[in-house]
């Protein structure tokens, strides 16, 4: 490909509407008659409503129509909810009869004004029966113990039938795949035994049974020929991802359709995820998102709630507006599954890693099960590359909010997890930390997960982590400040240098983009992926430019609105965009040149082959076309060359499209069926220096250096900013952000921007720096993989770890490193005095 | 590397306490519970007679607008739903993150936070009443943000941006720290606080060159 437009910096064509406020978010739209809604939420962490009569309130003045569980649809299985989650029988429906977390919504209340609305709530008239309920996962695991749910306090997956699923499902997805997707789990009751808590020592993670297992090569005898064994337990943070937008959505119907305005991670993805929670059919949906205020993971594709403004417009008859407050937000607004983890490792005398066999408990919530601790072992395989590993995983449920994918799911998590060990046997080894990574980096094709039926691992597209490694050391002058800073003090000032590996899931395969050049020579492109932020909305159809090789200004992106006709598109989560569709648009590109080449031969005589596309032109032996002309053209011709015949392979969301778009000019339409060896990931290598004051406990990041393997660079600012943005969410993780549970009523604690200390300007680091490797990925013909998730564990990783190294590798086993945690530390002679086994505190 | 700095000691001439003194004096910090919560002595009894006029004229972005107001309206609230002025945004409604900044007498404020009846006669400006009105010329602290590629979801964009240009008005040529002080009551969940600075440091610049 050529050069122009790909590793260009570039504005936005949506930049100036956001800058002068014009951008429309959900709130931001108006519609004659709209009511407005209130949520009646659950005060307690479990219970079931015994008694409710909204008769009173429905009288009121101004009073529209109710919602209650009622009228909602049964759980919506088979929605999307995040990185490779589905829900289940057992998912959420939006409102309920037994909330199972304080905050749940119970019913919703349309009037004219907002004032009204709440008033309204407050005329309920509604008993609750209080249940049993538990806030913290260990706490759940003991004997006795209450169970979040009725049903149980797991959830297990029944074993694959044998010779089933694994087999054929890999079989079918080729080599390099990934582990084929067990059977859906179900929720059971699991408890350990007396014995096994007694048998952990303080601060250990007790080894009772675990439901979840995999494993390649032989842990045991890993661990027993390793010069040095560690076994060490860490507690990851559960964390609300905090969208500045909140989920606010509004709906109104007209001609037997729902409009509904909302903030999602997907235009088109999220009709299907609607139409189920609302109980309505897809063809039935139109969806309106052209601003998502950010997402995180939290709005895949949009949210569950979205379904009660659109059935309260239906029974109101008349728009809804539903405002989500930033405290209700902190509910329903979905948050990161901590992870407590004990991992035993073992190291050569030369640092090479032999084996690691970790055992992980996924704070779940209460409803459909994600798969953080289990990426969490898939991660540590990829970014350490142990000679054997074995991983043993419980997902508990607990009565907190629901968790979901958060940027870097379960990676972040892993990483946090396995730097501060690598950190600690470094310095135990008398190895350098840059070089202990570089003897355990993933190189080339590397394998990760477990042994899959065929007998082998899955593996990468490319990994050029090493390469990375050099270059961060070289940037963040590693050595000098090793010489400098490393452990020193100065007056009260303890100051410490780290370095973390980040692998993530870089890009997914398999859909399509469309194009049509118009007969006035203008590209409109057409777009499904959500706009929340991360311009791959506008840099992937970049590739569509520099392929035709026209300016890019010549290109119009038609985007936000389901009824515009856009094509199938992935979610913009799990780092997927940039990788997955600018493929689909290098398809699509690849068709329209070849359609314009044919056009030129039909007109002017000769072959296609002859013809070069070039200069906004069609060029060859009989002279040359305008785009202008050869879209009349196109339209005259009809069939393929307009729309009206496409490829057989597309979505069928694609082709309800095209159908729509045919005739206006030459269509460009393609799904992405390129081939592709490996599992693409991407990954980031982060590098910090410190300032611990011993007498306040505050800690200052001086210097941040992150560096990207992440295929070729697409968008330079665009790619900074991932870096940066991400390793801020890392570095929130490792120092400030938190939640708080008061253990004994199951109440949220800290449920605002102040509680839970998201980072502000003045924590960034003081100089950062953000580069990457830029070479390609072998395995996708653009080269280019996603950014978005693996500089949040590298910040997290490599944060920890020069904490660690100004204080101490035994001071904290927990995330945040809080200021209290350091300063009882310290006190301590460097040895933790907190609680490494009870969440949310 | 001068240039990366984001923020380390803080500035002697911080604008934050003058920003929060602000706040104070305007006599609203509680903000948006009346409309929002559980308001129920409000309803249905008339406010305290006189107390509060209901018609009110406000000066927004230069123009006089008339308008109802509930007593508890904040000026927020007043702006997005009774001017259908949207680009002032919502993040939290109580004085947490600053999404909601606007210009109250070229003074940096949170608009949630703000009863709307209390900025009578005073001079309110807004994202929207930034640019040139004849012309459409951007403002250059908005056109520093279309030089840098500034924010990413820009949910907080305008409030950063309305701190920015009222943090220049009292130090018009901030270093890099300085500025990171004075606009550090906006939170950004996107987090790419760096590029942010820059996009606003190349407004300051944009300024100061006319
Ligand atoms: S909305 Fe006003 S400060 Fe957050
Ligand atoms: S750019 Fe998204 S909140 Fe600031």
């Amino acid at each position: 490909m050529a050069n122009k437009l790909i590793g260009q910096n570039y504005t936005t064509p949506d930049l100036v509407a956001k800058v002068t406020g014009k951008a429309k978010y959900a709130e931001d739209y108006r519609v004659d008659g709209m009511l407005f809604c209130k949520l009646l939420t659950s005060p307690m962490p479990h219970a079931r409503v015994k008694r409710l009569d909204t008769s009173k309130a429905l009288a009121m003045p101004g009073v529209k129509a109710i919602l209650t569980a009622d009228d909602m649809p049964g759980a919506a299985a088979g929605a999307t909810l995040g990185e490779n989650v589905q829900s289940t029988a057992q998912a959420e429906r939006g409102l309920t009869n037994e909330p199972l977390y304080q905050g749940e919504p119970i019913l919703a209340i349309a009037a004219t004004s907002e004032l009204e609305a709440a008033e309204a709530v407050e005329a309920i008239d509604i008993e609750f029966e209080a249940l049993p309920f538990v806030v913290d996962p260990i706490e759940a695991l003991r004997p006795g113990s209450a169970n979040a749910r009725t049903q149980g306090n797991v959830w297990v997956r029944p074993p694959a039938p044998a010779g089933g699923r694994g087999a054929s499902g890999d079989a079918a997805r080729g080599r390099g795949a990934a582990p084929p997707s067990p059977p859906p789990p179900q929720v059971t009751v699991w408890k350990w035994t007396e014995a096994d808590f007694a048998n952990a020592k303080e601060g250990e993670l007790p080894l009772g049974k675990f439901s979840d297992e995999w494993s390649f090569g032989n842990v045991d005898d890993g661990l027993k020929k390793a010069d040095l064994v560690l076994d060490e337990t860490f507690m990851t943070q559960s964390t609300g991802h905090q969208p500045l937008e909140t989920r606010t959505a509004m709906a109104y119907w007209q001609n037997g359709k729902c409009y509904l305005h909302g903030s999602t991670q997907s235009t088109v993805q999220t009709v299907a995820s609607f139409a189920r929670w609302a109980g309505i059919q897809p063809n039935q949906v139109v969806m309106i998102s052209e601003y998502t205020g950010g997402g995180f993971g939290s709005k895949i594709p949009g949210s569950i709630f979205m379904a009660i403004p659109a059935l309260l417009s239906k029974k109101a008859n008349a728009p809804v507006m539903m405002r989500i407050t930033r405290e209700e937000e902190h509910f329903i607004g979905r948050a990161r599954p901590g992870v407590i983890a004990r991992v035993k490792a073992g190291f050569t005398k030369d640092g090479r890693i032999t084996a690691i066999d970790m055992y992980a408990i996924c704070d779940n919530g209460p409803y459909d099960a994600q798969g953080d601790a289990r990426t969490a072992g898939t991660t540590i395989s990829l970014a350490y590359q142990p000679q054997a590993m074995r991983w043993r995983g419980l997902t508990v449920l607990t009565n907190t909010p629901p968790k979901v994918s958060q940027r870097a799911p379960g990676g972040m998590q892993g990483v946090g997890i396995m730097e501060p060990i690598l950190s600690k046997a470094a310095r135990r080894l008398g190895i350098d930390q840059v070089e202990i990574r570089k003897i355990n980096a993933p190189s080339g094709k590397a394998p990760f997960g477990p042994t899959l039926p065929n007998g082998k691992q899955a593996y990468v597209t490319s990994a050029f982590v090493k390469e990375a490694l050099d270059k961060g050391r070289e940037l963040f002058k590693w050595d000098e400040k090793k010489a400098a800073f490393s452990g020193k003090r100065q007056g009260t000032k303890a100051r410490g240098i780290g370095v973390a590996v980040s692998p993530f899931a870089g890009g997914s395969i398999g859909f399509d983009a469309l194009f049509i050049i118009k007969p006035d020579g203008r590209i409109q492109i057409q777009s499904g992926i959500g706009n929340l932020g991360t311009h791959s909305l506008f840099d992937v159809h970049r590739i569509v430019a520099e392929m035709l090789d026209v300016p890019w200004e010549q290109c119009d992106v038609v985007f936000g609105n389901t009824a515009k006709n856009l094509p199938w598109t992935c979610v913009s989560a799990g780092s997927q965009t940039a990788h997955a569709m600018t493929r689909a648009a290098h398809a699509a590109s690849t068709s329209a040149i070849k359609k314009l080449q044919e056009i030129a031969a039909k007109s002017r005589g000769g072959n296609p082959e002859a013809y070069k596309v070039a200069g906004g032109k069609v060029s060859g032996p009989g002279g040359s076309m305008t785009f202008a002309q050869a879209a009349q053209k196109a339209i005259e011709l009809g069939g393929t060359y307009d729309g009206h015949e496409v490829p057989e392979e597309l979505n069928n969301f694609t082709k309800t499209s095209a159908k729509a778009l045919a005739g206006q000019g030459l269509m460009g339409v393609a799904k992405d069926t390129y081939p592709r060896d490996g599992q693409s990931q991407s990954y980031v290598v982060g590098f910090a220096a410190v300032e611990v004051d011993t007498e306040t406990g505050a800690v200052k990041v001086l210097d941040y250096t992150a560096i990207g393997d992440v295929g070729r660079i697409l968008n330079p600012r665009g790619l900074k900013g991932q870096l940066f943005g991400g390793s801020m969410l890392g570095l929130g993780h490792a120092m400030t952000q938190r939640w708080a549970y008061d253990q004994h009523y199951g109440l949220a604690l800290a449920r605002r921007f102040h509680h839970n200390r998201p980072p502000t300007i003045l924590d960034a680091p003081t100089n950062f720096i953000g580069d990457a490797v830029d070479l390609a990925d072998p395995e996708t013909p653009t080269g280019i993989r996603g950014v978005g998730e693996p500089p949040v564990g590298a910040a997290y990783g490599a944060i920890m770890n020069a904490i660690a190294d100004a204080i101490g590798d035994d001071a904290f086993k927990r995330s945040p490193v809080t200021a209290d945690i350091l300063l009882t530390s310290l006190e301590n002679g460097g040895k933790r005095t907190h609680e490494t086994l009870t969440a949310h505190i | 590397m001068e240039d990366n700095k984001m923020s380390e000691e803080t500035p002697q001439s911080a604008s934050r306490r003058n920003f929060i003194k602000g706040v104070i004096a305007a006599g609203a910090v509680a903000s948006s519970s009346a409309y929002l919560f559980r308001s129920t002595t409000l309803h249905g009894q008339p406010s305290a007679a006189g107390a509060v006029e209901r018609l009110i004229t406000l000066n927004v972005n230069g123009q006089d607008r008339r308008i109802d107001v509930m007593p508890q309206d904040t000026l927020a609230m007043t702006l997005r739903y009774k001017l259908g002025l949207t680009g002032t945004k919502l993040g939290c409604d109580r004085a947490e993150c600053g999404a909601c900044t606007v210009l109250v007498d070229d003074v940096p404020r949170y608009s949630c936070s703000v009863l709307a009846h209390t900025v009578r006669g005073r001079k309110i400006t807004t994202i929207e009443g930034l640019a040139d009105a004849t012309t459409g010329k951007l403002h250059p602290v908005q056109q520093g943000v279309i030089d840098e590629q500034g924010f990413q979801c820009a949910f907080c964009m305008p409030g950063f941006v309305m701190a920015t240009v009222g943090y220049l008005k009292t130090n018009p040529n901030p270093t890099r720290q300085e500025l990171a002080h004075g606009i550090s009551g906006n939170l950004c969940r996107c987090q790419d606080y760096d590029k942010i600075l820059t996009a606003m440091m190349r407004g300051a610049d944009n300024a100061r060159k006319g």
